[in-house]
């Protein structure tokens, strides 16, 4: 099922003509419109003019969330105030917040994102969608809120928070589809096996979960749990807000936008493209958002791209899934490793629970991360040897997956912190 | 159908076209907008060949366009209707029409009686007038007539400068509804025009040129919302 099939399915070469065209478009129009951008290609000697295949992006300056934050709020829109039909601001996950703005046709190429995004997924006119992201100056909401009205779906903009009547409604309403964060997710699905619901009496079927990096563990835990298909979706409130790409029924890869989203992938540390197929930080440049375009800006989420054509015939190509942020990655005795890495291991192994803490302390000079994780009451209780037994297999199990041994603690069910947006699960407590 | 990337040209030493990219996809009404002078016309004289191109490349029908003379490229499928109509005034409409198949002619499967019929189909008025010289016709007659005549051709793209020139506000409503049909048909239609509503209502997507660049694309109706091209174009007035 395509939204936009002739766009979706188009040939490389075709896409590639529209994305240069659109791009020198960009160009022009930031040099004009936007001063940091004609200062800074004046700076570097750079005439937008002259910009001539796409093979010449690696010329072009970076944007980075500290340019967003210096430029605060609206130094970098394109348009002047009265062509903004809508502000929105980033969920400040880190540090201060930044302000992004659209105009009418801005919302409209949105929404036609988001509906390619909920298309892919399943969802379609007769849905019955229920939208638990918060609602406000986050774009999660009212991304995909417009999308599911484009598809024509019915739409219930329950926002994020008091997971009970979530499952009220959910029940009542008949709801079909579920859009939030795949740890909402989770926990909206123990909260109703804690209450005893009747997953196979829900109208439920498909789960769209973003915002945050999960692993492939999680999305075989609330499949399992809620009997739906869960796709992945991706995007960032910076150039534009959920929509940037999402995942086919192939559950394989999420499809970017090629056609409005131009996506590179960098090493962070040398700032130079990966070779094909590498994990790197993704870049992104807008190519036809006219408020608040960006040129390659850098999101410091880490993934790689497929190049592998998919089944579901789409020639978008994809992304994997996000591993996690480049300022998730916590350097351990001289390895990074990135909290997903420790998610995906430990929603393999039997007995424990999906809910986990990644504690970060710092001794001496040397940086040291504890994992707390919850273990399923039986074992909590019962049995010591068990326990010994349990926490040296996820230790071994962590130690040949991240190359370090990390300390592993078990704690009892539901004594860590549920999220009803997005999760946080690294608590640090070094004093930097 | 048409892809032309980075295309550059212009007359002697002057560089009318600086940086053009832009494309038509099969069965699209694509429109070209701008004010006097932006390069529209020596955009389409340098599609037809009747320019040659100083850098940048042109792929018409998946053939890269070097030096191809201009009847060649209309026997690759590519028709222009000239601004001003510029029809032969002195000989009759339907001695105008043949001309247009003059490229076709001789060739396997081309029925010129046929192709006449498709076109006193399209413009009934110039079968009635095929006997009168082409220059006694009114101004939207004589738009027809070089419409036709272009269709003649049995172009894939057909390029069109300016068809509302001149002509009175009804006539170019007729004319801009002619053009639809033709896309109907199944004709590819490229149009060049300063009258920027009339083009971008009937256009699928639309670019608007500025000193021989492209400055905005999208979708017609994007570009009818966008408050650049109101303010330059529409002639609407934000405040």
């Amino acid at each position: 099922m395509y939204w936009e099939k002739e766009k979706e399915c188009m040939a490389r070469d075709d896409l590639e003509q529209l994305q240069l065209e659109r791009l020198q478009a960009t160009l022009y129009r930031v040099a004009t419109h936007v001063p940091f951008y004609r200062k800074k290609f004046k700076e570097l000697q750079i005439d937008p003019d002259g910009f001539r295949s796409l093979d010449e992006l690696q010329n072009l300056p970076f944007t980075t969330k500290n340019d967003l934050r210096r430029n605060y709020p609206y130094g970098l829109f394109a348009v002047p105030l009265r062509d903004v039909v809508r502000v929105h601001s980033s969920s400040g996950t880190t540090g201060t917040a930044t302000v992004v703005g659209y105009t009418k046709n801005d919302i409209k190429t949105w929404s036609n994102m988001t509906a390619r995004v909920l298309t892919a997924a399943g969802v379609g006119k007769d849905d019955v969608v229920q939208i638990a992201f918060g609602y406000g100056l986050f774009t999660g909401g009212f991304g995909l809120h417009y999308g599911a009205e484009r598809v024509g779906a019915s739409v219930i903009p329950i926002s994020s928070g008091n997971t009970k009547r979530q499952i009220q409604i959910m029940q009542d309403f008949r709801t079909t589809a579920l859009v939030c964060t795949p740890s909402y997710g989770l926990l909206l699905a123990d909260t109703m096996l804690e209450m005893d619901i009747n997953i196979n009496a829900l109208n439920l079927r498909f789960g769209l979960f973003g915002g945050e990096p999960w692993s492939e563990g999680m999305r075989e835990e609330i499949q399992n749990k809620l009997h739906i298909q869960a796709t992945d979706n991706y995007g960032l409130s910076e150039v534009m807000g959920p929509g940037v790409a999402g995942e086919c029924p192939e559950r394989n890869g999420l499809h970017i936008n090629e056609d409005h989203f131009l996506i590179e992938i960098i090493n962070p540390d040398t700032l130079e493209p990966v070779k094909p197929g590498e994990t790197g930080e993704v870049v992104i440049t807008t190519l036809t958002k006219e408020a608040f375009p960006v040129i390659r800006y850098r999101t410091r989420d880490l993934t790689r791209i497929i190049e592998k054509p998919c089944p579901c015939g789409r020639t978008l190509r994809r992304m994997e899934r996000v591993l996690g942020r480049t300022d998730d990655m916590l350097i351990i005795k001289g390895v990074n490793v990135y909290p997903m890495q420790i998610e995906a291991v430990l929603f393999d192994i039997e007995g424990t629970e999906p809910h986990y803490q990644i504690v970060v302390e710092r001794e001496g000079r040397l940086d040291k991360i504890t994992v707390l994780v919850e273990v399923v009451e039986e074992i909590f209780f019962d049995q010591m040897k068990k326990q010994r037994h349990l926490v040296d297999h996820i230790k071994k199990r962590l130690a040949s997956e991240l190359g370090i041994g990390i300390d592993v603690k078990l704690v009892e069910e539901k004594t860590l912190e549920r999220f009803e947006g997005k999760a946080k699960r690294v608590l640090d407590k070094r004093k930097l | 159908m048409l892809k032309i990337k980075n295309l550059e040209a212009g007359y002697g030493k002057l560089r009318v076209l600086k940086r053009i990219s832009m494309h038509v996809d099969p069965g699209e009404i694509v429109t070209i907008i701008g004010a006097n002078g932006a390069g529209k016309t020596t955009l389409l004289y340098t599609i037809a060949g009747i320019i040659k191109t100083m850098a940048g490349e042109i792929n018409l029908l998946g053939q890269t366009l070097k030096k191809t003379k201009a009847e060649k490229i209309v026997d690759l499928g590519c028709s222009l209707v000239p601004e001003g109509r510029q029809v032969f005034s002195t000989i009759s409409v339907l001695e105008n029409l043949l001309l247009g198949a003059y490229v076709q002619s001789g060739k396997n499967g081309y029925d010129r009686k046929q192709e006449l019929e498709k076109i006193y189909n399209i413009f009934p008025v110039l079968k009635d007038r095929r006997r009168q010289l082409a220059g006694t016709l009114s101004g939207g007659e004589q738009q027809m007539l070089a419409m036709g005549r272009a269709l003649m051709a049995r172009p894939k793209l057909i390029m069109m400068d300016e068809p509302s020139t001149g002509l009175a506000p009804l006539i170019v409503k007729d004319i801009f509804q002619i053009i639809l049909r033709l896309r109907e048909a199944g004709n590819t239609v490229m149009l060049v025009e300063q009258n920027a509503r009339a083009a971008l209502g009937i256009a699928d997507r639309g670019y608007v040129l500025e000193t021989g660049k492209i400055i905005i694309q999208g979708p017609a109706t994007d570009l009818l919302d966008n408050h650049d091209v109101q303010r330059a174009y529409l002639g609407r007035d934000i405040e």
